[in-house]
């Protein structure tokens, strides 16, 4: 793997009733896209927020460490951090029709970043607006430049998010559910872009997902959430094809496969029973209420990540080395 | 679509939609008056203590009023298609000369006071939304909702109370020092010493309701996955209020203030008398005492252009403002 870029180490992110993260540690390479899956609740997304330290208040970062580029982003000064924010790590959100303001023109606030951290003139920030679109490759720049965001479609827009966040060439993007409202045609083409834009200005790409059809594609490693802590990481392949926690491999068998039964008609799609709702107040491993393995011992501690090689578990029935062994004792 | 080519398109659009209302507004207000018991020579002739049946007859000729009430409104109407307001004769002159002496003094005070609310008001919003919950914002709260449910004119009084006689700061009525021969600044000062507390009556209403709007559409605003995004480009928090959260709760200031322009104009009335200010507030009211319908006449259609004006500037500046009102 590549140098390390981003290194979070047992982040921890409280509101006052609940916390949202819970010791996670992960890490991401120069140049190496990471895919955070989860369902919705599972503290991906504050997972994003806090990287930037911005997670909506009462919400705050309460233990653990965010090591970037050589500096420790928890312990930033907040004008510090904002020299970070747009400049080395920027992100995209999952809502391109909200997350433009819809009374400046596109060209203003793409230009926006870059007038902030490099101090240009408006002249020249406009003039670096219009080769963003380009790059992102929304046609007659020169003329959509001063459009407003209800005058282009939801793509468009996706693509104006990306040209607002690559136009400081950061190290790190965030892409927190970058295509979910988007159709399918237009999300492989936001995620080409995506990639293309990681190797041409050599980013760390971190991409928050809730569709594993993604993941295999486009993702170096993933890591998967549930109920605010990571309970698999692994590469692509071993995760989809196969996963050793339980909700891992709910979620696969939960996903539809076009091969066969195509409109489930004859058998139907497994779901995992429950809902995410029910890990609240949880002692020990949190997917133990809708975990059809779940035995005594599980209730009792939350269990420890094990790993095997870059594959990562944290399931107490799950002994990667003793199942190594007895693989390699059978063959 | 180009700004400019918007904004030409609401100002066509308000402008044509002005002509019906026009017509309207001089039919009812013609009508309306004759139902008012009394007449203008019943009022002078009550004023001089004595009057004959034919000194009354005189007097109604002389004002026009003998004739039959549709021949009066043809008159008027012809009048006005020779861009004239007609005569009163308690004034001894025509009355667009009446009002053009005193619509000048009526639009600086509307301005001024204008200017006063939303600016102070939409000040005193915006700390309020900054501190919302915290000290600031309920100062502010409390100040505001006695400026709002206190009337303007009261507070006039207590002001001149204060300033004026007790401390002797500010002069209590008229529009400038009668007999005084002042040029440059000491003219302006002198202006400007008796607008303020005209002004800062009028407005205080205003202020109250426009720092509440503001103070509600700026927190609605600073939710909006806009901001979340401005953060994220490493703006500070005074750019994201000013660039992007302000412009946004401006909107709804706007076209409130739009629609309280009338209202002002009523308020006008009741400051403009207090404070004996020669506007067209109190050249009304001493039309009504008066029955002088002419006069009512011409200050009523004025004020109601005036209205009509401030509500195409206001879709104007609406169309400005958010890109996304479409002129149809």
């Amino acid at each position: 793997m590549a140098t390390t870029l981003l290194e979070v180490e047992n982040l921890t992110v409280r509101f006052p009733r609940l916390a949202a993260v819970q010791d996670l540690s992960f890490s991401v390479g120069v140049g190496e896209t990471l895919a955070i899956v989860g369902e919705s609740g599972s503290g991906k997304s504050i997972t994003a927020l806090a990287l930037m330290r911005l997670v909506p208040p009462p919400g705050r970062i309460t233990g653990g460490s965010i090591r970037f580029d050589g500096r420790e982003l928890t312990a930033l000064p907040d004008a510090a951090m904002r020299k970070v924010r747009g400049a080395e790590i920027a992100m995209i959100f999952q809502e391109p029709m909200t997350s433009l303001n819809p009374v400046l023109t596109i060209g203003r606030q793409i230009g926006e970043t870059v007038r902030l951290h490099e101090g240009v003139s408006r002249r020249i920030a406009r003039a670096r607006a219009i080769e963003l679109l380009d790059l992102v490759r929304i046609p007659e720049p020169h003329r959509r430049v001063d459009d407003y965001p209800h005058q282009l479609s939801g793509g468009m827009r996706q693509r104006v998010m990306i040209a607002m966040a690559v136009i400081c060439r950061p190290k790190l993007l965030i892409a927190d559910e970058p295509t979910t409202a988007l159709d399918v045609t237009i999300q492989a083409q936001v995620l080409a872009l995506l990639d293309n834009l990681r190797r041409e200005l050599s980013m760390g790409l971190l991409l928050i997902t809730h569709d594993l059809g993604i993941v295999g594609q486009w993702a170096d490693r993933v890591v998967v959430m549930y109920a605010s802590r990571k309970v698999e990481e692994g590469s692509p392949d071993a995760i989809l094809d196969a996963p050793w926690h339980p909700y891992t491999q709910g979620l696969m068998a939960a996903s539809p496969r076009h091969a066969g039964d195509l409109h489930y008609r004859r058998t139907p799609l497994v779901e995992i029973p429950g809902s995410i709702t029910s890990a609240f107040g949880e002692t020990g491993c949190p997917f133990v209420p809708r975990c059809a393995l779940a035995e005594a011992r599980c209730r009792e501690v939350v269990p420890p990540p094990l790993s095997l090689g870059d594959h990562l578990v944290a399931c107490v029935r799950h002994d990667p080395f003793k199942e190594a062994a007895d693989v390699a004792l059978a063959g | 679509m180009s700004n400019g080519t918007r904004v030409l398109k609401a100002l066509r659009r308000s402008t044509l939609q002005a002509i019906p209302t026009l017509g309207v507004i001089l039919v009812l207000n013609f009508f309306l008056l004759r139902l008012a018991p009394g007449d203008a020579a019943e009022v002078m002739a009550g004023e001089q203590g004595v009057a004959t049946e034919e000194s009354m007859a005189a007097m109604r000729k002389l004002f026009g009023l003998d004739i039959p009430v549709l021949d009066q409104f043809v008159a008027y109407i012809n009048n006005l298609l020779h861009f004239s307001l007609g005569y009163s004769p308690r004034y001894g002159m025509q009355v667009e000369d009446l009002i053009a002496q005193r619509l000048p003094g009526s639009i600086l005070l509307m301005g001024v006071a204008l200017v006063f609310a939303l600016g102070i008001g939409i000040f005193i919003g915006t700390v309020m939304a900054r501190y919302v919950g915290r000290l600031p914002d309920r100062i502010l709260s409390v100040v505001s909702l006695v400026f709002y449910s206190v009337p303007g004119f009261w507070i006039g009084l207590m002001m001149v109370v204060l300033f004026s006689v007790t401390l002797g700061w500010l002069p209590s009525g008229s529009d400038q020092t009668i007999g005084a021969d002042y040029s440059g600044l000491e003219w302006l000062w002198d202006r400007v010493s008796h607008l303020i507390l005209p002004a800062l009556s009028l407005s205080l209403v205003f202020i109250a309701i426009y720092a509440r709007l503001t103070r509600a559409s700026m927190l609605e605003s600073q939710g909006q996955d806009y901001v979340r995004t401005a953060a994220a480009k490493g703006l500070s928090p005074r750019a994201i209020t000013f660039r992007h959260v302000l412009r946004n709760a401006l909107l709804p200031v706007t076209t409130m203030a739009g629609l309280h322009f009338g209202t002002l104009l009523g308020g006008a009335v009741v400051v403009e008398t207090v404070f004996s200010w020669p506007g067209l507030g109190r050249l009304a009211f001493e039309s009504i005492m008066r029955r002088d319908f002419n006069v009512l006449l011409g200050i009523l259609l004025l004020s109601s252009i005036l209205v009509m004006i401030a509500n195409v500037i206001t879709d104007l500046v609406q169309a400005w403002l958010d890109p996304r009102i479409e002129v149809r």
